[in-house]
């Protein structure tokens, strides 16, 4: 690939050998596949369980394909001259993908597929106060939004087109923290620790908020190196396609609720009430 | 039979006034004046930073309010039965509330955004500030015609 050497001045920094950046690709290739491999083999070790939903099968792999196009192929590509196909993959990895492997129940397969004692231990993992406070709703929102601010006010966003390790770190901690962002919300998985609607909803508020904000501040001081119209294009890219998914979120979360809130039967109530 | 009456949250004023005052902030002015007339876009370059704060803070609530609204109609039907007229003079209260809000506070003390550009925006002004009031009054008026009756002690 030779589309990494952009001008850099005054970074300091000399573009890395197109080798690294190849090597990198083949590492999303493999962690890709084997997540296609461990969900398989799940599946198969959950078999004489109740069966599986189809959807959430589905859903698991919707999500990788679409963690797949942020990250490798075309738009992966455009992604290093063009902000607007760079907020597209961002959309894609950071956004689309995480909601469709939460929807996807990861944990509760693991939960299903696991023998006893190794299940026992990954519930102990999820209760433990380090993964309690990382997947508490403030702090998902704190890292993803926060994220986000220092990727496009810093000149992070600079570096990261230059040096393989930025670039990988960076979209790591876009998947993770939309992953874990999105599952605090939402989640389908057990969570031992699942904050209160209220806390949820205010939440949810102010990452849109925060998000449609940065969109419009990107639209007017699009980063060091993006061309006025693309900064534009790709400002309401961020700020249209975001808000297809944050309703999405909204959505589900009131979902959840009116799930949560479904009335006892009649004759139930009328004996308590008596 | 119906339950017994349950706390204003759970009934469908409640709920109608949140739909109205959603879809004017969130639906109406995008399907309608972004993206239909497209008399002005998301945003004009012209607004101060605590203006366009305000704005994001606006826009997540604006959508937050109309699914809210919507789930909460969902919940009052598989309890009880909606009446549908008190509902929708809700709805309008809440189309009517925000509209005028959103014409006084935003169009013109905050100057997030007008109307239209390039045009003598005091015809556009009167005409949404006074559909505002109208939307209001005939709100209000049917949620009045459809209060229900006072329960006799």
């Amino acid at each position: 690939m030779d589309h990494h050497g952009e001008p850099l001045e005054g970074l300091g920094l000399e573009p890395a050998d197109p080798l690294i950046w190849a090597g990198l690709d083949v590492v999303v290739v493999l962690l890709l596949l084997a997540a296609v491999c461990i969900h398989t083999a799940g599946l198969w070790a959950a078999r004489r369980r109740s069966p599986w939903p189809r959807h959430r099968s589905l859903l698991f792999h919707l999500g990788l394909i679409c963690a797949a196009g942020g990250l490798l192929g075309p738009v992966a590509t455009a992604a290093h001259t063009s902000f607007t196909a760079h907020m597209l993959g961002h959309l894609l990895l950071g956004m689309i993908a995480p909601l469709l492997l939460v929807l996807s129940a990861p944990v509760t397969l693991a939960l299903r597929a696991l023998p006893v004692h190794a299940a026992r231990g990954l519930t102990r993992a999820l209760r433990s106060p380090g993964v309690r406070v990382l997947t508490h709703p403030v702090v998902a929102a704190v890292l993803n939004a926060g994220g986000l601010w220092l990727l496009y006010t810093t000149d992070l966003f600079r570096v990261m087109h230059v040096s393989p390790v930025a670039y990988a770190l960076v979209h790591l901690h876009i998947f993770v923290a939309g992953y874990v962002f999105t599952a605090s919300l939402i989640g389908v998985d057990p969570d031992p620790h699942r904050a209160s609607m209220p806390v949820r909803a205010a939440v949810l508020i102010l990452f849109i908020a925060a998000h449609s904000i940065l969109a419009k501040w990107l639209y007017a001081h699009p980063p060091a190196g993006v061309e006025p119209g693309d900064g534009k294009t790709g400002a309401q890219l961020m700020y249209y396609g975001g808000d297809v998914v944050d309703i999405s979120l909204l959505v589900l979360l009131f979902a959840g609720w009116y799930s949560a809130t479904r009335p006892r039967h009649r004759a139930h109530d009328a004996v308590t009430s008596r | 039979m119906l339950p017994p009456a349950r706390h204003w949250l759970g009934g469908s004023c409640f709920s109608g006034v949140l739909f109205g005052c959603g879809i004017a902030a969130s639906m109406i002015d995008l399907f309608i004046f972004h993206l239909a007339l497209q008399w002005h876009h998301f945003y004009d370059l012209s607004t101060s930073e605590v203006a366009l704060t305000a704005d994001g803070f606006f826009h997540a609530f604006g959508w937050f309010i109309t699914v809210w609204g919507l789930f909460l109609l969902a919940d009052i039907r598989r309890r009880a039965q909606v009446h549908w007229a008190r509902w929708s003079g809700a709805v309008l209260t809440g189309v009517g509330f925000f509209q005028l809000f959103d014409g006084v506070v935003f169009h013109k003390l905050l100057g997030i955004h007008q109307i239209r550009y390039g045009v003598d925006l005091f015809v556009y002004d009167l005409t949404w500030i006074g559909s505002a009031v109208v939307l209001l009054i005939i709100g209000l008026l049917i949620l009045r015609r459809t209060r229900p009756a006072q329960v006799p002690a």
